[in-house]
């Protein structure tokens, strides 16, 4: 072999205080600033809606009902985790795709994909043995959502589509495809509307309270998983290799073809397999649409934790548990629960913003880009493939 | 044996087809036209803002800004001004009031992604994310806290009507009516599309835009101010998306929706690829993308008759819903191929230390 390019970044920060810093102190910022943006939205509706009556507790009342929902009390905290799950996996899928130099939109489709698997297979096996039916649905789901990832992977290996292209369109295709399912074989007769039958035994079992499905488990056993492929495998090398520097890894005489297919199929795997536990975990049976946003808030995850994969875990926590929290700010506030939006967007705003400030005021390196910047947009605008 | 299928030539389906995408496009044309106006708006701001080096898919979140500012600007304006009789094309001053401020509305949102990504150097697709997160975020509360209180909406721009004796022309007729049976912002769209092709390919600016989007430092070697251009062709890539916000509010309808702009904003930078960064390619792949749009909708909502008709019976209407999408891949992987971006896409530029 030729020279191995010099490793892409040091796995665990050298300088402790740098540590704490982006770890602890940042976050902790950022999120106080959230709660002082959102509160004065809290304020703007109830002057608007209140004509002027103006209640200066209000936004106490709101975020005691947003932690109240997402954090206090056993219930909550399943809720938390059920919640943060899907986002666990659609961030470890798009994080996934950012290391190889790709930019993967289609979470949302490699989901909706995993769901009609997970549903046709549950259905159809939802009289046998939980044994059979659970792994068979889950596995089902994730094959559907890598196929789907994996035809992406493919449209750019062999013509060069760009995958940002490819991606939002499959998004659309794949809301169709589970239409055309459910309005069609897999619907119940005489239903008044298109809807499945329950996928029965083939639903994940609960180890947590009353409704903490084991789904909870494979996001964290697939953020270890991916960890190890990324760190710990020659795939892994070469997957970052191509998206640090795809001439150094054309050099390398590593295939750049087979790298993106596998990247995209295993992307698309992660994506599916988190449709697949929202299916036989929470809703059991479908309509011919299934709401989520998951393609998105996943992209909003991954970049909070930067793509790394450990770090997807607190990251996809934060939005799960604010996703969880906001009902109950609805219900018991009158907040709309679009300021869960509001606050995400914040966070991200500050974590962005906040170490760039800091490196101008310290004076030093502020004449550097940082090396995480240049990983993530550089993969939406790089040749990954020269055929 | 089901030989009833060898019963149907070939070539008098094809006919059929091209026998009934003659009947039905025509009439169509002006929706095509209609629906393709957003992403068309949307992948002209992709187009100026990568072409300088500036990635933006916050397209999306800019377009909503735009869309629920213009709307509800215009209302505010008609509760300060009074309600008035609305002129030629529907417009009134609370409309152009509104429209204006969708389009400030939109700049304001570029400036918080060329502050961030020219001036702080944050990566440009966190910038982009968080302005489309904000953007849901802050339009759907408002929009969520104003419609308590349940407001009349300020009405919208009008279509033009062009005269019959153009529109009844044989052959070219349904050209005119395609083209003039619109709102004032779909009308300007097609005047930006070819000011800006020629700008972008033929003026001063255009080539210190392209130089900057591919080698921002030989362009700054040659006295181009890569930061300031860069600052300009996102703002003006802002105005763009503030159209194409304004237009889905004031002139496709006159009400807004929580997330209202439904993914448009990423179907034009999808179009914005397929069409290689021009402007030209950029509305064309727009246009062809609501063709097939308004294609499927149009099977779903009038299936053709004849053997056609069983044919397409037997198809399931998703098929047709997914229409557009499947065209585009098809395009895409088939004709297009490979599209390279601008070579310095993407990549902040910082100056040289002169201190």
């Amino acid at each position: 072999m030729t020279a191995a390019p010099k490793p892409i970044r040091s796995r665990f920060g050298a300088e402790s205080l740098r540590t704490l810093r982006t770890a602890v102190i940042l976050p902790v910022l950022a999120v106080i600033l959230a709660i002082v943006v959102g509160s004065i939205f809290i304020y703007a509706a109830d002057l608007i809606a209140n004509q002027g009556a103006f209640d200066f507790g209000k936004p106490i009342t709101a975020y005691a009902a947003l932690v109240g929902g997402s954090l206090l009390g056993f219930d909550p905290i399943i809720e938390t985790l059920k919640q943060a799950a899907p986002l666990i996996l659609g961030g470890l899928s798009v994080a996934l795709g950012f290391k190889a130099g790709l930019f993967n939109i289609g979470v949302q489709g490699q989901f909706l994909m995993g769901v009609l698997g997970a549903v046709a297979v549950g259905v159809a096996l939802s009289a046998q043995s939980p044994l059979i039916a659970v792994p068979l649905a889950v596995i089902a789901g994730t094959l559907c959502g890598a196929a789907i990832g994996g035809l992406v992977g493919v449209l750019k290996a062999f013509s060069g589509a760009h995958e940002v292209v490819t991606t939002i369109m499959l998004n659309y295709i794949a809301g169709n495809i589970l239409a055309a399912f459910v309005v069609g074989p897999l619907r119940v007769p005489k239903a008044p509307a298109p809807v499945t039958f329950s996928v029965g035994n083939a639903s994940l079992p609960i180890f947590l309270g009353k409704t903490g499905h084991i789904g909870i488990l494979f996001a964290v056993v697939a953020v270890v998983v991916i960890w190890w492929i990324l760190y710990r495998t020659t795939l892994g090398f070469e997957i970052r290799t191509a998206g640090a520097s795809p001439e150094a890894a054309r050099y390398a005489g590593m295939r750049p073809r087979r790298i993106i297919i596998l990247t995209m199929a295993i992307a698309g795997g992660l994506g599916g397999l988190a449709g697949a536990g929202e299916l036989l975990g929470v809703t059991h049976q479908t309509q011919s649409s299934f709401a989520t946003t998951v393609g998105f808030d996943a992209i909003a995850v991954a970049l909070l934790a930067r793509s790394n994969p450990i770090a997807i875990i607190p990251a996809a926590v934060l939005f799960g548990a604010m996703r969880a929290g906001a009902g109950q700010m609805q219900i018991q506030a009158g907040t709309p629960r679009e300021l869960v939006d509001v606050l995400q967007a914040t966070i991200l705003l500050v974590l962005v913003i906040l170490p760039v400030f800091a490196r101008r005021i310290s004076g030093r390196g502020g004449k550097v880009i940082p090396a995480e910047a240049q990983t993530i947009t550089t993969s939406y605008a790089s040749e990954t493939v020269a055929p | 044996m089901d030989t009833a299928l060898y019963g149907i030539p070939i070539l008098g389906i094809v006919f059929q087809i091209a026998g009934y995408l003659i009947a039905v496009l025509p009439t169509a044309a002006p929706t095509i036209l209609a629906a393709a106006t957003p992403l068309g708006f949307g992948a002209l701001c992709g187009v100026v803002c990568e072409r300088s080096g500036i990635v933006n898919i916050g397209i999306e979140g800019t377009m909503l800004t735009a869309a629920f500012t213009g709307w509800i600007v215009a209302i505010a304006a008609v509760a300060i001004l009074g309600p008035m009789d609305p002129g030629p094309l529907g417009i009134t001053p609370a409309l152009l009031i509104g429209l204006v401020a969708a389009i400030l509305s939109a700049v304001a949102v570029s400036l918080l992604h060329a502050w961030l990504s020219i001036s702080l150097r944050v990566d440009q697709i966190i910038s982009g994310t968080i302005i489309n997160i904000a953007a849901i975020g802050i339009t759907g509360y408002l929009n969520n806290v104003i419609s308590a209180a349940s407001p009349t909406s300020a009405g919208q721009f009008n279509k033009i009507e062009p005269p019959s004796g153009l529109t009844d022309l044989p052959v070219v007729g349904w050209l005119f009516d395609a083209i003039l049976n619109q709102g004032p912002i779909t009308i300007s769209l097609l005047v930006c599309v070819v000011v800006f092709q020629v700008l972008l390919f033929r003026s001063r600016w255009g080539l210190r835009t392209r130089a900057v989007g591919e080698h921002p430092k030989a362009a700054e070697t040659v006295g181009i101010d890569v930061i300031r251009l860069r600052y300009r062709n996102v703002l003006i890539g802002g105005a763009f998306a503030g159209l194409g916000g304004a237009f889905l509010s004031m002139e496709l309808s006159n009400s807004f929706q929580s997330d209202g702009v439904a993914g448009r904003g990423f179907i034009a930078l999808a179009a914005m690829i397929v069409g290689r960064w021009t402007p030209i390619g950029a509305f064309g792949a727009a246009l062809f993308f609501s063709l097939f749009l308004t294609l499927g909708q149009t099977i779903n909502f009038l299936p053709p008759g004849g053997d056609l008709g069983v044919i397409v019976a037997a198809i399931p209407a998703q098929v047709f819903s997914a229409l557009p999408y499947i065209a585009t891949i098809v395009v895409l992987t088939g004709l297009i191929g490979r599209s390279i971006p601008p070579a310095a896409d993407g990549r902040p530029y910082e100056r040289e230390a002169t201190a």
